[in-house]
């Protein structure tokens, strides 16, 4: 289809005012990070790394900066080995009750946060805390977590499953491998890469998530994003939460940004 | 039942299927394989011919252990492999989309059956480099394959199931994917291949010029049946039932009132093209022992070394006829469309069609 002159200008206006809706404000966001003016005056009278240093001395960020890493870690590492079994059962096999799994799997990631958030917060308060005596802290997050990343790592599996066909497996048992080997010398190598950019977004995901984490975190273990949402209103904490700001987009784009990599890299490979 | 066509006194068969039965789950269940009974002998190249969905891939897939038969029996070599897994059968099978494992090289996919079996490295070595000489690709072996072209891959294909010398080599449509001229090569080379290494081939095609030209032996397959087994010259010449001397080849057939008129006799009846003899209406030099019809020719197309003609016979059939264009003078080069002519024939090369093999 080709365009006007005028629709080109047009609609490249249009793009540019919807980017910088966007990206502008994210953009403030990380000049203010290095505004010398405590209650960012515009424009900026100078450029400061005090907020930097400040930010990294102090123990609130750095606690939960930790806690955001051990429930990304953690909530990505159950993703991936549920995601994955899950995955293989629902492409490979056939067996009843099959739509209704695959549909539940996904739901998490449609259902509103605030009422998975609810729903965990009354399991913890009601069973896990009076039977099996879990209190809501770093274990709660990193379940309540786990509920959407594995959709991540169930959908970057099954499109790759869906991609490689059956075809390679049966192969494979043909030449004599059992199922373990097929899986260790052929469906695994082939999933590596699906299994990574699934993992880098489930942890991206965990990372800046805030609705479940309220309900499912404890009084002693802040995630990043919450120690945010907590000290945005302390005037003398918002040039730290600035840094904080900046670091968190950095730690979520890059994981995005290299599973993007990966999946255009091996679509271009697995294209036999 | 089909005839059993099992070896005389050759020794046990390299494949038997006995009554095997395939139904798919459905609302009536669906029967891609009515109760096959087939032998294949040891050393043979033989295919099984049937249009999409006649269950030749089926039977194919139950014999590679990747369909369970609903009933039946599968027997290799002499021993009954119907409970086994895939991969506890002395099979191999050539894909139809090759199903080459992507992340490895050629050598390491055609390595692979021998890695898994456990064979000492050095003998791996050995027989990946033979197998690799054997499909002319000695030089390819550290190649990925997405960097072959489509007949190399399909010689990987083949080389990755010959180096672990099945008793049989299943072979799925292999060379549907190629185009003409790489596709009569290949069959040439699997033709070598095969007399050479001497293992049984058991080849699915619904192309029925690759079956007659490759095969010891072939099974049509119509409808989940084998409505014949027989050498390609038989299969050709003297068809079992309608459906194989339609399917084989291209026939002419004459049934009911055209049949009574032309024939002489009750019953249905097929002509092969080029068994048929067209000259212009009155020509009897070639009339002796023929039999002949008055026709009027409605098409001629003419096709470089063969000039096809359709004519409508009086008796109300419509026929093909197949001249080489052997440039001797032909009477029938000069015909046009319109024009009333004769078809003559050899009352030998009449073929008697049941409606449907009996079984």
């Amino acid at each position: 289809m080709r365009l006007g002159r005028g629709a080109k200008i047009a609609l490249t206006a249009f793009a540019t005012v919807v980017l910088a809706f966007i990206y502008v404000p994210i953009l403030v966001v990380t000049l203010n990070s290095f505004n010398s003016d405590r209650t960012f005056g515009w424009p900026p009278p100078g450029f400061t790394t005090q907020w930097w240093s400040l930010a990294l001395q102090a123990q609130g960020p750095r606690d939960a900066l930790l806690v955001s890493v051990k429930a990304g870690l953690g909530a990505t590492a159950i993703a991936l080995v549920l995601g994955t079994l899950l995955a293989l059962a629902l492409s490979r096999y056939d067996f009843f009750g099959k739509h209704a799994i695959s549909i539940l799997v996904v739901l998490p990631i449609a259902l509103p946060g605030i009422v998975t958030g609810i729903a965990l917060q009354s399991v913890i308060q009601n069973l896990l805390t009076p039977v099996f005596g879990i209190g809501a802290g770093l274990f709660t997050i990193i379940v309540g977590h786990a509920t959407f990343c594995i959709v991540l790592v169930f959908n970057n599996v099954t499109a790759r499953l869906r991609r490689m066909g059956g075809s390679l497996e049966q192969a494979s048992a043909d030449l004599g491998a059992r199922p373990f080997t097929t899986f260790r010398r052929v469906t695994f190598p082939l999933l590596r890469s699906s299994l990574l950019a699934g993992a880098l977004l489930a942890f991206a995901l965990s990372f800046d998530e805030i609705v479940v984490t309220t309900f499912t975190a404890g009084p002693d273990s802040q995630t990043l994003p919450i120690w945010i949402f907590n000290n945005l209103f302390r005037p003398n904490q918002a040039p730290v939460v600035n840094v904080v700001a900046v670091v968190l987009i950095i730690v979520s784009i890059v994981p995005v940004w290299l599973a993007q990599r990966l999946a255009g890299a091996d679509a271009a490979e697995s294209r036999l | 039942m089909a005839e059993r066509t099992g070896p005389a006194g050759s020794g046990t068969p390299a494949i038997r299927l006995t009554s095997l039965r395939k139904e798919f789950a459905g609302t009536p269940p669906v029967v891609a394989v009515d109760d096959v009974d087939l032998d294949v002998r040891s050393g043979e190249f033989f295919s099984m011919l049937g249009p999409s969905g006649s269950g030749k891939t089926t039977v194919l897939r139950m014999i590679a252990g990747f369909e369970e038969p609903t009933s039946g029996h599968i027997e290799l070599a002499g021993a009954d492999v119907t409970k086994k897994q895939a991969f506890d059968r002395d099979v191999n099978t050539v894909f139809q989309d090759y199903a080459l494992f992507p992340h490895m090289s050629v050598a390491e996919n055609v390595e692979y059956g021998l890695l898994v079996k456990k064979v000492s490295r050095p003998e791996r070595r050995t027989r990946v480099a033979e197998a690799l000489e054997q499909v002319r690709l000695g030089d390819h072996g550290k190649r990925k394959p997405s960097q072959l072209s489509g007949g190399q891959r399909q010689r990987v294909a083949l080389a990755r199931a010959l180096v672990n010398r099945p008793t049989v080599l299943l072979l799925d449509e292999p060379l549907g994917a190629l185009d003409l001229k790489l596709r009569e090569q290949m069959q040439v080379e699997l033709k070598g291949i095969q007399r050479d290494v001497g293992i049984t081939f058991l080849f699915v095609t619904h192309d029925q010029e690759e079956a007659l030209t490759l095969s010891d032996r072939v099974a049509v397959f119509h409808a989940g049946r084998i409505e014949q087994v027989g050498t390609a010259r038989e299969v050709y010449e003297s068809p079992a039932s309608a459906f194989v001397a339609g399917f084989v080849g291209t026939s002419n057939l004459l049934a009911g009132d055209a049949a009574r008129a032309v024939i002489g006799r009750e019953g249905s009846f097929a002509i092969r093209p080029e068994k048929l003899l067209i000259a212009p209406a009155g020509d009897t030099q070639r009339g002796d022992g023929l039999m002949g019809a008055e026709a009027v020719l409605e098409e001629v197309v003419y096709g470089g070394p063969v000039t096809r003609y359709v004519v409508a016979l009086d008796a109300g059939a419509r026929l093909t006829a197949l001249e080489q264009n052997t440039g001797a003078s032909q009477a029938a080069a000069h015909l046009r469309r319109g024009e009333r002519v004769r078809i003559q024939w050899n009352p030998e090369h009449v073929i008697d069609v049941p409606e449907s093999a009996s079984r």
